[in-house]
């Protein structure tokens, strides 16, 4: 008998529907990948389970947890399923632990609120789960508070309060979406074993195809809050029937097609499928210099006499980047990469060494007018532009570099068709895009007064990857038009893989590893490039067709 | 902690320091010479130069203003020119019905809007959250010298539950403290209101961060979550409203304690000002800066001991 079974489960917010005739079902100790892209109603469907969907919602159909019908069930008795049948696991553990609570007491509250236990009694029971999950005694006392522990530690507290009384079921949200890789396969190692030796059943949900590879025993995947397809793991992979299956496939593996389709038709089977070295045209003419760049911080006294600690968060870089060439620089949360790219862009001074855009020292004293000839496309579009401009303004703000040329609105209008946009678009404002639609008028934006390098910092990290692809291929159209010269920042290393001619691998503040990319990530000579090359989660060779890995 | 703690005791005696130049220099360069007011308009130059002298306002600037700390620290707050009796007298007898009454209130305030506060955010978009904030809006829209006099007619005056003006003092304590029930109810209503809208927004703020909603994957009910979780979090923006709340009951009753013919702070420093008593004026403003930056220090405390982060930051 399936430990959870959905059927025909309909969620209804308002007149919108969120999820249409949702059928599932995961048997005990089974692990079931729930694949999606963002508002597909993974989410949605995982609340729907724990009774939690938000207030408004209206929801038929049927949801049976150990046979027993979730929906309907009155508040009280959702209460006492909810941890002690069924475990959750979200998304950003940042956010999800209560920031004045002891982690002891946010397990232990668990335990006492589905069994009359003594808080010393619970908070015992609460150390040997987080031993459990890999928080041992010494180092990490039940007293210490979320903001002492890391990303990855604070999941981990997440995890021993899901699994604190050992529910049947366990559902985990993105659990590691907002982690570095290393920290990410970890996790993930965690919560299958966890699942596998205490017989759980494990919904896991992912936007990432490659996670649900390597851990599911089957997969479903959602799209628009029906499930398209589902199936086991490799069948799936292997031969998906579903065209929005192919799609999420392709978009997942892909690598932006050169401008002239010819090159690389010719190439062998092994060989990816073009070589990005042969399509950006580097020149050979260094255009950004770094010279051992060094980035110190300062740290608060440890005591009122002590001399301040320093941090050098950059340690001496050095690298050059070629006019019209793709670099990457690959590093885990906390390695520098951003202290070094508010450096590039002229933003912090450095502390020593020196960075050289052309002919001009980059520094927070330099003129504006060398500083047209580097742009910036972040992560998160919407938190860089102002809501309240319209988008014709947000898109010509570069030009104050520049002096604005009388035909700046002739301007703003080519920027948005070249990235893809109607020029009329000008008159909307920011919140009337999506996240893809946004990102490409950050490109607009930076595209404006044709700078010589784009440093595009997590550019496409937080977007879906159908919309990733698009965004990918766009940037490469740009960079054979305009003869950019793109620094390539990520944490993702397929998207680098994908796009870059020459990769850095940064750890630590100092670059470990340099070279071609693909021979970097085929043979890694540095020990941390090869830990990072392994704790990426990947689609097994050979599941997937020719023609859905050339893209 | 430690150092949490140093930072902030340095910081409030360098307040001290700056509040009490600032004080001392808006009374000198106020216009209207004791002096002269003291002896009416008709008085002789030499006459109110030779009360100049006596007073020692015809000393220096500097040494007028170290002589003003020096006594203050030893208590010594000088002599009121009105009154000719010490300040210190002065003040400590209406602290001794202004600090109760500023206590009462706040008590009361709390009482009334915690509970509505909780009780709103629960509710929230139904209609109980709409009755409390409809009530709140009454209680800040509405001055609280219309509900003293409300409060007069109805429980004095009609009801005679509650004396209708004026303070017996303390000989009695019981009847000392009926004789403030009234005024602390008016002066607390508006605060209440205010308190609770912050309360409810804080709270429904934090109601729809993540970690409430693991804490109701973990199975714990909306009331749960909601006083466990929520109110703690909460409270920053309510301790800061208290503090700053409880600086204001201290002086700012002045037209409460009007209406209900009680001697306290306020009504102390209002006649100071109109008998240009400077003395008194600026040694008890000199004790209401030093009031809010002690519960300024207080709050600060609080903070720490709801916020870890805050404990560990330093």
């Amino acid at each position: 008998m399936s430990l959870l079974a959905l059927d025909a489960l309909s969620v209804r917010i308002g007149a919108r529907p969120i999820l249409s005739e949702v059928a599932l079902s995961l048997a005990p100790g089974e692990i079931l990948g729930l694949v999606g892209e963002s508002g597909s109603g993974k989410s949605m469907t995982a609340l729907a389970v724990m009774g939690l969907l938000p207030e408004g919602a209206r929801v038929t159909g049927s949801v049976r947890l150990d046979g027993r019908e979730v929906l309907g069930l009155p508040e009280a008795a959702l209460n006492r399923m909810r941890g002690a049948e069924a475990g959750m696991i979200f998304q950003e553990p940042m956010t999800a632990l209560n920031p004045l609570m002891s982690i002891g007491d946010q397990v232990a509250e668990v335990l006492r609120i589905h069994g009359r236990m003594s808080r010393a009694e619970a908070l015992e029971v609460a150390r040997e789960r987080l031993d459990r999950v890999g928080l041992t005694a010494p180092r990490f006392p039940l007293s210490l508070y979320p903001h002492e522990l890391s990303g990855g530690q604070r999941q981990r507290v997440a995890i021993a309060l899901a699994i604190a009384l050992r529910p049947k079921l366990l559902i985990a949200d993105e659990p590691t979406t907002a982690l570095d890789v290393t920290t990410q396969a970890e996790v993930l190692r965690l919560i299958a074993g966890l699942a596998r030796d205490e017989g759980m059943g494990l919904m896991l949900i992912t936007h990432d195809l490659a996670v649900v590879a390597g851990m599911a025993d089957r997969v479903a995947v959602m799209q628009g809050g029906r499930i398209v397809e589902a199936g086991p793991t490799e069948a799936l992979f292997r031969a998906p029937k579903a065209p929005y299956t192919r799609d999420l496939l392709r978009a997942a593996t892909h690598r932006p097609a050169p401008p002239s389709q010819g090159e690389y038709l010719n190439q062998e089977k092994d060989q990816p499928a073009f070589s990005w070295q042969k399509y950006s045209k580097s020149d050979g003419s260094a255009l950004l210099t770094v010279e051992t760049a060094t980035r110190i911080y300062r740290l608060p006294r440890p005591s009122p006499l002590a001399p301040h600690p320093e941090l050098r968060a950059v340690d001496g870089v050095s690298f050059t980047l070629d006019a019209g060439e793709s670099l990457g620089l690959v590093g885990e949360s906390g390695c520098g990469k951003s202290t070094l790219t508010r450096a590039i862009l002229g933003l912090d001074p450095l502390q020593g060494g020196a960075i050289r855009l052309g002919d001009h020292l980059v520094s927070p004293e330099m003129p504006r007018a060398a500083r047209a000839d580097v742009q910036v496309v972040f992560q998160d579009p919407y938190g860089s532009f102002n809501p309240r401009q319209r988008v014709e303004r947000l898109v010509a703000e570069p030009f104050h570099l520049t002096g604005r040329p009388t035909d700046w609105r002739a301007r703003v209008a080519e920027a948005l068709r070249e990235v893809g946009l109607d020029p009329a678009d000008g008159r909307r404002f920011i919140h009337e895009f999506s996240g893809g639609q946004r990102q490409r008028l950050a490109i607009a934006r930076a595209l404006i007064i044709r700078p010589k390098l784009i440093v595009l910092d997590e550019a496409v990290s937080a977007l879906d990857v159908r919309v990733r692809a698009q965004v990918l291929d766009l940037l490469a159209e740009l960079q054979a038009r305009h003869g950019l010269a793109y620094l390539f920042i990520s944490h993702d290393l397929s998207v680098v893989r994908a796009v870059t001619s020459r990769c850095l691998i940064m750890q630590a503040g100092r670059i470990v590893e340099e070279g071609p990319t693909e021979a970097l990530f085929t043979a890694p000579h540095h020990e941390y490039t090869r830990h990072l090359l392994a704790a990426t989660p990947r689609i097994p060779a050979g599941w997937m067709t020719e023609e859905e890995s050339l893209s | 902690m430690a150092r949490y703690l140093l930072i902030r005791l340095l910081s409030l005696a360098a307040a001290l320091v700056v509040a009490s130049g600032v004080i001392f220099l808006m009374i000198e360069v106020t216009p209207g010479d004791p002096a002269r007011f003291m002896l009416g308009m008709n008085a002789a130059p030499e006459t109110v130069a030779a009360l100049s002298a006596q007073l020692g306002l015809d000393r220096p600037m500097g040494l007028r203003y170290l002589d003003w700390i020096g006594g203050m620290i030893r208590g010594d707050f000088g002599l009121s020119y009105t009154y000719k009796v010490p300040v210190a007298d002065l003040v400590a007898d209406r602290l001794a019905l202004s600090a109760p009454l500023a206590a009462l209130a706040l008590g009361l305030s709390t009482a009334i809007a915690l509970p509505a506060g909780l009780y709103a955010a629960a509710r929230r978009g139904r209609l109980g959250d709409g009755a409390v904030m409809g009530l709140s809006q009454l209680g800040i829209a509405v001055p609280n010298f219309w509900f003293a006099m409300l409060l007069v007619l109805v429980c004095a005056l009609h009801w005679r539950l509650f004396p209708a003006g004026g303070f017996p003092g303390w000989s009695d304590p019981m009847a000392g403290l009926r004789a403030l029930i009234l005024p602390a109810v008016a002066l607390a209503l508006p605060q209440a209101a205010i308190l609770a809208r912050v309360l409810r927004s804080a709270l429904i703020e934090e109601l729809g961060r993540d970690y409430i909603r693991t804490a109701r994957a973990k199975g714990a009910s909306r009331p749960r979550a909601l006083v466990r979780h929520a109110l703690r979090n909460a409270l920053i923006p309510v301790l800061t409203i208290l503090g700053m709340q409880f600086s204001f009951l201290l002086a700012g009753a002045i037209i409460i304690e009007n209406v209900f013919y009680l001697p306290g702070l306020g009504r102390l420093i209002f006649q100071a000002i109109t008998q240009r008593d400077l003395i008194v004026v600026e040694s008890v403003v000199m004790l209401l800066v030093f009031a809010v930056i002690a519960v300024t220090f207080v709050t600060d405390l609080a903070y720490a001991a709801v916020d870890p982060r805050l404990r560990h930051r330093g």
